[in-house]
């Protein structure tokens, strides 16, 4: 196991560094030279420009010099100091504000996901054992909808019903006096309790699609031989259901841990901006519409390099559950 | 299928006999289920009829027994007309701005009137006052004057097509009156019709979704081809890349790419970008459904035989396993279209795609963005909203029942 595990990190190097090269080409990909432009920007306003700040800047990311210069001075700068660059709209190195908003937007993901497969698998299973039934006609029906429905405009239905029958303003993960305020204990209660919006409408998405595929996988569980032994032995049907077919069923899903990350990441982007929520999305909008790349560049690798980890670990499940997987090799 | 069947078989019964029913010689309506009820006598002219079909044939039985996908297809081609004549479908040009009616509410249109008697389409003159409280505009209706609507009627001139110059719209008021307007859905912040405005987004954001799945289909077939007909070393190669660009999660790239478009280009090398941008991620999916129906048919013996006769490897693929796979092929496209068209909408809501003067709906998405425009307006949300879920239903369904049809001999 612990083989297979270590075999699975060696693959992912090379995808790191690729997505490292891409999100690098897309810092880059704004024409000119954008120290520049921000001092041209500061100078515009009025303000003073520090020439030796600027100088400093540009030895620092190596501008001005070939590319791969600045991609290695880039790449050393994280590997060794934890450095991501320097956000030029808010003046302040890009560590200091990326990981606030990924550990929230890691957060949000994960209870997505909980919540969706709490929902989905349990809704699956019914509609399968009661295949053809009203229930299972209703949640297909339902299912159908949250999938082809955008989660930001559900986002925005959300926002317009809150706005009109409550007169609420539902954006934001926090109340207005925690918003800046450092992490505590209330501030965590606080979130709790504008969490349930957002995190409903991002698992909308991924709910839907998990219940049709748990209801398929279940229903092609229940017509094998190994299920109609198990009833003729008598064992309880709940029993039978729950402890073999749904299992086999679950292995799939297991294996797309990682797809289904990567869609609640990107999902999530959009109905973030809607919401207004503290997690990548609004900040990373700005961020490429300001032409902030260095901010922008480093939020497209981290969400990348979330994926490849949901791939790791969707991985080391189905390795887990299904030993054929780590026998192989 | 209205009661439970576990057993497989049984179900496979009773659909084969229905195909049967429904394959026969039209008889009547009670006559089709007596033909259900005895099958035998007439199952051996209908078996024959089932084997002699062409392969296009027995698609076309199996999918428009799929009635939801028939629904999705009929309102996919009202919604793609609607697209291509918009200029004629829409009553109004979508920048023509009505200073008196800035965010009106949609107009009613009316069949009956004061007396309940029913008339041709009409409406009732509306007058505008400021609310003294919250000087919000109000619309009263003044069932005085009525004002029929016409239809094929003169209106502002245009060009179809920038070819075609004319005057006729499908509806309107008559030219003669000014100061009102028949508002289907409504008007926006600037007074402009926002039916009009939809129905010019409808052209580019349902024909952005073509487009998009075209260059995918083709980015798709030529690399994904190669990767499963040859095989090996290359295979190896393009299979890395679709894992890795399906590694990134697909809306941030999206929008990272479309923010370095320069702003300033103009609408249409904006729309093929957009559009390129699209099919960068949506060849992937393409490429695999390609790759996987090639590695599968490169073991038939149909294939074995053309080479063994002497068969090029170019007229092989061309003219022996497209067409086997063509039908799956069409179904995916179908399928992955609603997801160039969310992706577009979703790139001009953020303001990272198109923009205004283009009219897309996702433009339109984008200006109800605000929050205190939508309170008051919400028309100028739920108008491009229902909009889209439309198009990416009807795609849905149509794309299920292509899916279920491509394979005909399936049950």
């Amino acid at each position: 196991m612990l083989g297979y595990i270590l075999r699975r990190i060696g693959m992912m190097i090379p995808t790191l560094i690729v997505i490292s090269m891409l999100s690098f080409v897309i810092i880059q990909l704004p024409p000119g030279d954008y120290l520049t432009s921000y001092a041209m920007n500061l100078r515009q306003s009025g303000e003073e420009v520090d020439e030796v700040e600027i100088q400093n800047l540009r030895e620092r990311y190596g501008l001005g010099q070939p590319v791969y210069v600045q991609y290695y001075k880039w790449m050393s700068g994280i590997i060794l100091r934890g450095d991501w660059g320097q956000s030029m709209e808010w003046r302040k190195p890009v560590k200091d504000l990326i990981w606030e908003r990924m550990a929230l937007t890691v957060f949000l993901s994960l209870i997505s996901i909980c919540v969706s497969w709490f929902v989905a698998i349990p809704v699956g299973v019914f509609s399968a054992t009661h295949q053809y039934s009203i229930p299972d006609y209703i949640f297909s029906a339902l299912s159908f909808i949250g999938a082809g429905t955008p989660g930001f405009m559900i986002a925005l239905v959300v926002m317009w019903v809150a706005m009109r029958q409550f007169g609420l303003n539902v954006g934001g993960l926090f109340s207005e006096e925690y918003i800046l305020a450092p992490w505590s204990w209330d501030k965590f209660v606080d979130m709790l309790k504008h969490l349930w919006i957002p995190v409903i409408v991002i698992a909308l998405d991924s709910t839907a699609g998990s219940i049709r595929t748990t209801r398929a996988n279940v229903l092609d569980e229940l017509n094998k031989p190994y299920v109609e032994t198990a009833r003729a032995k008598g064992v309880k049907e709940g029993k039978l259901v729950w402890k073999y077919p749904v299992r086999v069923a679950m292995n799939p899903f297991f294996s797309t841990v990682g797809w289904t990350l990567a869609g609640l990441i990107s999902g999530q982007t959009l109905v973030a901006v809607v919401l207004s929520l503290q997690t990548n999305g609004p900040m990373m909008l700005r961020a490429l519409r300001s032409q902030d790349m260095y901010l922008a560049g480093s939020f497209l690798f981290l969400l990348s390099v979330l994926t490849v980890i949901g791939t790791l670990i969707s991985d080391v499940l189905l390795a887990w559950v299904d030993p054929r997987i780590r026998m192989e090799g | 299928m209205t009661t439970p069947e576990p057993q497989d078989k049984g179900r496979r019964i009773s659909e084969h006999s229905r195909l049967e029913a429904e394959a026969c010689p039209p008889l009547s309506e009670d006559m089709e289920s007596l033909a259900l009820l005895e099958s035998e006598p007439v199952a051996e002219s209908e078996e024959e009829r089932l084997y002699v079909a062409g392969q296009w044939q027995l698609m076309w039985w199996k999918f428009r027994k799929h009635k939801m996908a028939l629904v999705g297809g009929v309102i996919l081609i009202i919604l793609y007309i609607i697209g291509a004549f918009c200029e004629f479908v829409a009553p109004y040009d979508p920048e023509a701005y009505f200073i008196r009616y800035k965010m009106a509410p949609p107009t009613p249109v009316r069949i009956f009137d004061t007396t309940g008697k029913l008339q041709a389409p009409f409406i009732y003159h509306r007058d505008r006052s400021k609310d003294p409280e919250t000087l919000r505009d109000i619309y009263t209706e003044n069932p005085e004057i009525k004002y029929p609507i016409h239809f094929f009627v003169k209106g502002t001139p245009y060009k179809l097509w920038g070819i075609f110059e004319t005057d006729i719209n499908l509806f309107g008021l008559a030219p003669d009156i000014e100061d009102q307007g028949v508002f289907l859905l409504g008007a926006d912040r600037l007074g402009r019709d926002l039916f009009s405005r939809l129905c010019y987004g409808a052209r580019i954001s349902l024909s952005i979704g073509l487009v998009g799945v075209f260059l995918s289909l083709a980015l798709g077939i030529v690399l994904g081809g190669i990767s499963g007909y040859y095989g090996g070393h290359v295979d190896t190669i393009i299979q890395r890349t679709i894992e890795f660009i399906r590694t990134i999660p697909t809306i941030p790239l999206w929008m990272a790419l479309s923010a370095a478009l320069p702003a300033d280009w103009p609408v249409l090398r904006m729309y093929f970008g957009i559009t390129i941008i699209l099919s960068l991620v949506g060849w992937t999916g393409m490429a695999r459904v390609v790759r996987g129906r090639f590695l599968s048919l490169r073991q038939e013996d149909f294939v074995l035989a053309a080479r063994l006769s002497g068969s090029g490897e170019f007229r092989i693929i061309i003219r022996h396993m497209v067409p086997s796979f063509l039908s799956h092929i069409i179904a995916s496209l179908t399928l992955s279209i609603p997801g160039q068209i969310l992706g577009e909408t979703g790139l001009s809501f953020l303001g990272l795609g198109l923009r205004a003067p283009a009219i897309s709906w996702g433009v339109l998405l984008q200006e109800a963005q605000n929050v205190r425009s939508l309170a008051q307006a919400p028309w100028l949300l739920f108008s491009p909203a229902v909009a889209v879920v439309l198009t990416v239903f009807a795609f849905n369904f149509l794309g299920d029942g292509l899916r279920d049809a491509a394979d005909p001999y399936a049950r």
